[in-house]
């Protein structure tokens, strides 16, 4: 993974590597998938929350615990600190902390949903080199 | 007697999420586990065939058993409706299902919360993320209730209670089906986990 993931994922991500197998070969870009369909859901939810003042720092809150939750379980190190950061400023009733950070998380969370895609490009061209390598070895 | 039959671990998993279902039901098969996800407590209860209602004192509440026996549940602690607790509780209140042991997960990690659920009798409790080698705990409480089963019968070699220390032979032991007569077989090669890996999950969505 190297260098153009470091500080993105964790070693978290890695244990979902450890996942992937012959029988389920996608295991890592489907639960990628998953987590970006769940976490785009929350951003929606958080968005317009934030749009409705007085905020709901409870709501706010409910909501930045499951995103923190599956950000975590991907190994999204920089998503992560910036939920846990926006749940201090939820708990310390910071509109203001809350709306910055928010805006940080946001561009964590498109730069790794950039790098992955790449990622998952990359791997299925290397597989595709490998098959046709094999190929032309018969 | 054509092909023998290994009798697998069968897992209700419980969680409200898409995402945390799809990576417990994959640690799960990669523990060599048979899998049912459910997104709720309520659709967890009316798997295990226990309506909502407490009816453990009714003699004709033994509603229809699964089709599939449950070795263990797995469960989210923050969920709505029915808690992860709330189905602890359920579960163990059950006469026909207090046998069957419960985890929970939580990505919290609150000391309360925690003696809560291993006072009700959960047997673990995992923080999020949940890792590989938090389920290879789960092996030996899943066997302690089927070594139970089989010491009760004349013609089993097993003895009753298994130490923990031991569970790193147990784990490579497998029993097959309880109908079946034949006696266990210990198996002793490592490439078996390997070649268990196609199992057919179910899912339930």
């Amino acid at each position: 993974m190297g260098k153009f993931m470091q500080g993105y994922l964790d070693e978290q991500f890695m244990e979902l590597e450890e996942l992937q197998d012959d029988a389920n070969p996608n295991f890592v870009e489907e639960v990628a998938a998953s987590y970006f369909k769940d976490s785009a859901r929350l951003i929606n939810n958080i968005d317009q929350a934030l749009r409705r003042g007085p905020l709901d720092f409870n709501r706010l809150d409910s909501y930045m615990h499951q995103f923190k939750g599956s950000s975590t379980s991907i190994g999204a190190s920089k998503v992560k600190t910036e939920c846990t950061m926006f749940r201090e400023y939820c708990r310390a009733g910071n509109a203001e902390g809350c709306l910055r950070t928010f805006q940080e998380l946001k561009k964590e969370h498109a730069t790794l949903r950039k790098k992955l895609e790449h990622y998952f490009q990359v791997q299925a061209s290397d597989q595709l080199c490998v098959i046709n390598q094999l190929q032309n070895m018969c | 007697m054509g092909v023998v039959t290994e009798s697998q671990f069968h897992v209700l998993a419980v969680d409200d999420s898409p995402f945390d279902r799809k990576m417990i039901e994959r640690l799960l098969q990669k523990s060599s586990c048979q899998v049912t996800t459910v997104d709720s407590g309520s659709k967890a209860l009316e798997f295990l065939g226990l309506r909502e209602s407490n009816e453990s004192d009714d003699p004709n509440a033994t509603s229809t058993s699964p089709e599939v026996e449950i070795n263990l549940i797995i469960t989210d602690y923050c969920m709505p409706g029915m808690t992860g607790y709330d189905l602890l509780k359920r579960v163990k209140e059950s006469a026909a299902f207090r046998s069957i042991p419960v985890v929970i997960m939580s990505s919290e990690n609150v000391p309360a919360r925690i003696s809560r659920c291993l006072e009700e009798g959960a047997e673990e409790f995992f923080l999020k993320p949940v890792k590989l080698a938090d389920l290879t705990k789960l092996k030996s409480h899943m066997m302690k209730p089927k070594l139970k089963k089989e010491s009760e019968k004349p013609a089993a070699e097993v003895k009753p209670e298994i130490e923990e220390k031991e569970s790193s032979v147990i784990e490579i032991l497998t029993l097959h089906q309880e109908l079946d007569s034949e006696q266990q077989e210990p198996v002793l090669s490592n490439n078996k986990r390997k070649s268990m890996e196609e199992v057919i999950s179910t899912t339930d969505r």
